[in-house]
């Protein structure tokens, strides 16, 4: 076993599964003998040539199309957006094409794409490289989501993701990308997609959260230990479809919930969680479910950006008081 | 009359026959008169399915339907160059290609008439279906043909788009890619005149479209679409040029919108019908039959029997799209991922719940 990073996780993942399955090939801009911008795709251009890792040109949209075209015709195609502020112009073909080819079609035709975009703030990176577009994906009938949160499960998912016969947004935390190593077998194993894992084990209050905020959850948990609280943390991983009987069945254990993400407030998919758990355990709560997001604001330039993203400290200030309102 | 130049005079575009049914150069030997008869049939089926589709929508029985009146040798002329392992990727206007492909009328219908399984046909299995965003589609025909070629098929890729969405930035970044790639697509610029209510003129500034390619490194001809010889000779060359991996291909067609943009349009609004009285005198089929008539290939009894057969083989798709019951709610769940995720069971359940006693008929 190798201690990876998330990015050479993500790196070894791709290796592994176009080894072992000729119908992959990666394209995207400066992903070729760059090895893309953060270096996900380093040396697999050496290693599986010019027609599998295609350095594209730079037109977002077409990636996306000519990426549906190739996965309809029998390839799976793993599309890199180099930054999430550059991702919207896919939205056209992913919303209108990529999601429901294989509606439109009866199954007759589909679409098994990987849309790949390093994702989220942190890394003091210029203007439209910082969005947290989740929940506009999450409210496309048809795709899938994919937020991973360490290197193992980034390797996992993303060959989930390449293996699922539908098309999936695969969003990866770019402040994560070397913040830890952490030992990964590279031996194709794939994890569930559609599935929260429980990140960590407790009775007091159940802490959701998703990619690179389960640092400042996973941190804030251990504050509160210390504080004699005991959090139960979920890594949603698979925003949609969402797992809920795994968040319910921990709120229904703890009674209280505080969910936790980096995208802005209003209309998030914290919200969508929120909503969940009052329609299915309303009863079961000792205290009203709390968000803690960003703020209703443009990702702000790098001074700024710790203000934005939600600390440590307003995440254990959420659990203080729903603690305090049971 | 006999216009004896191998242009359209006022355009330059290539052309075989003149608005008469002249010959302007010779017919190339790739055409049989078989073949040309074969073409003139499709044309006129196409024609009148048109015909009957939009009487349909007009008395409630289909949805907002997209007619081709006029722009019939485009897609036939287009889809009969073509081979059956090739691919389509249209528009929503192509119905004339997709026919010829194999695509039925039944299914034409039901797609227009609001049911899915309208493009799921039974054959041709790996076309596109209908394409409504603009120019999207272009982007699926590179990415289509890229994947034939890696996997080393002898698969071309034809494409439509109309004049109105070459002003779209996805015309332009497919097309792009096609260029650099040299993929073995072929992208048809169905030149009818008008996005809607907007000539061509108010959408592009250049003489042509199909100058369009030379942004992108890619060949651009313009041929009289109206035209079948010159649709069908020039697309031939394009798609063996393609399977030769010579590269891609643009190819503007020029035509004419005669009827409205779709049964949801009313082109007196915007259009003088003293210059649609005109276009009328330079549509194809008239032009392949003066032809055709002149040349002994046919007469007034075949002529007779092709509209019999055409308004039979119509009624019968007609019937049985009429007769195809709505799908259950189920549908909408069937195939929206490959296995349905446990979060959508109960959605689906409440559909279930509420769905009306009895099924629904063709509405």
């Amino acid at each position: 076993m190798a201690e990876l990073s998330l990015v050479e996780a993500v790196n070894h993942a791709l290796a592994y599964e176009m080894a072992n399955d000729e119908s992959v090939l990666l394209l995207g801009e400066d992903i070729g003998v760059n090895g893309g911008v953060f270096r996900a795709t380093n040396g697999l251009q050496a290693r599986f040539g010019r027609e599998r890792v295609i350095d594209t040109p730079l037109a977002e949209g077409a990636i996306a199309g000519v990426a549906v075209g190739m996965a309809a015709m029998g390839l799976k195609p793993v599309a890199e957006i180099q930054f999430t502020g550059f991702i919207y112009p896919t939205i056209d073909q992913m919303i209108n094409h990529a999601s429901r080819l294989r509606n439109r079609t009866r199954g007759r035709l589909t679409c098994p794409m990987v849309l790949r975009s390093p994702y989220g703030a942190g890394i003091h990176a210029p203007e439209h490289h910082s969005e947290s577009p989740e929940a506009l994906f999450a409210h496309m009938p048809g795709l899938r989501v994919v937020v991973p949160s360490s290197p193992a499960r980034a390797y996992g998912l993303l060959l989930a993701a390449m293996r699922d016969p539908d098309p999936v947004v695969f969003l990866e935390p770019t402040r994560l990308y070397r913040l830890f190593k952490q030992e990964v077998a590279d031996e194709g194993e794939s994890l569930p997609l559609d599935a929260c894992f429980l990140s960590r084990e407790g009775k007091d209050v159940t802490l959701v959260a998703w990619g690179a905020m389960m640092q400042e959850t996973l941190a804030a948990a251990d504050a509160l230990e210390q504080q004699g609280v005991d959090a139960e943390v979920i890594d949603v991983a698979t925003i949609k479809p969402l797992d809920m009987e795994t968040i319910l069945r921990s709120v229904e254990k703890t009674g209280r919930c505080v969910i936790i993400h980096e995208a802005p407030r209003t209309a998030g998919f914290g919200a969508e969680i929120a909503a969940e758990i009052a329609e299915r355990a309303l009863f079961s709560l000792l205290a009203p479910v709390k968000r803690v997001a960003a703020y209703d604001v443009v990702v702000p330039l790098s001074r700024l950006e710790r203000q934005y993203i939600p600390s440590v400290d307003r995440i254990v200030d959420a659990v203080r008081s729903v603690m305090e309102g049971s | 009359m006999g216009i004896h130049t191998s242009v359209d005079p006022e355009t330059g575009a290539v052309r075989f026959l003149s608005p008469e049914g002249a010959l302007c150069r010779p017919i190339p030997s790739s055409l049989s008169d078989e073949l040309l008869v074969t073409l003139y049939r499709a044309m006129t089926r196409t024609r009148i399915f048109d015909g009957k589709a939009v009487a349909l929508q007009r008395t409630g029985q289909l949805g907002t339907f997209a007619s081709a009146l006029g722009q019939e040798a485009v897609g036939v002329g287009a889809a009969a160059a073509m081979q059956a392992h090739d691919v389509l990727a249209p528009s929503y206007r192509d119905h004339g290609a997709q026919f010829l492909r194999g695509m039925t009328m039944a299914e034409c219908l039901l797609y227009w008439g609001g049911d899915e399984r309208g493009s799921d046909f039974a054959g041709p299995r790996l076309d596109f279906p209908n394409c409504v965003p603009v120019a999207t589609q272009i982007a699926h025909a590179v990415g289509a043909s890229y994947a034939f070629r890696l996997q080393r098929a002898d698969r071309v890729v034809v494409t439509f788009i109309g004049d109105g969405g070459t002003a779209n930035g996805g015309f332009y970044e497919a097309l792009n890619m096609a260029g650099v790639w040299r993929t073995p697509t072929v992208i048809i610029i169905n030149n009818n005149g008008w996005a809607i209510s907007t000539p061509c003129a108010l959408e592009c500034a250049a003489p042509t479209l199909a100058q369009k390619g030379v942004a992108v490194g890619i060949e651009g001809w313009q041929i009289d679409g109206n035209d079948v010889v010159a649709v069908y000779d020039t697309v031939r060359q394009a798609v063996e040029k393609a399977r030769a991996g010579q590269g891609p291909t643009l190819i503007e067609a020029l035509t004419y919108r005669l009827g409205d943009h779709t049964t949801a349009d009313d082109a007196t609004r915007y259009r003088d019908p003293e210059l649609v009285r005109r276009e009328w005198a330079r549509e194809p089929i008239a032009r392949l039959r003066a032809y055709l008539l002149r040349k002994g290939a046919w007469n007034q009894e075949k002529e007779d029997a092709l509209q019999r057969e055409s308004l039979e083989e119509v009624g019968q798709a007609v019937n049985a799209y009429l007769a195809t019951h709505s799908a259950g709610c189920d549908a909408m769940f069937d195939h929206l991922y490959a296995t349905l995720p446990a979060s959508y069971v109960s959605q689906r359940d409440t559909a279930r719940r509420f769905e009306p006693k009895g099924g629904g008929g063709h509405g």
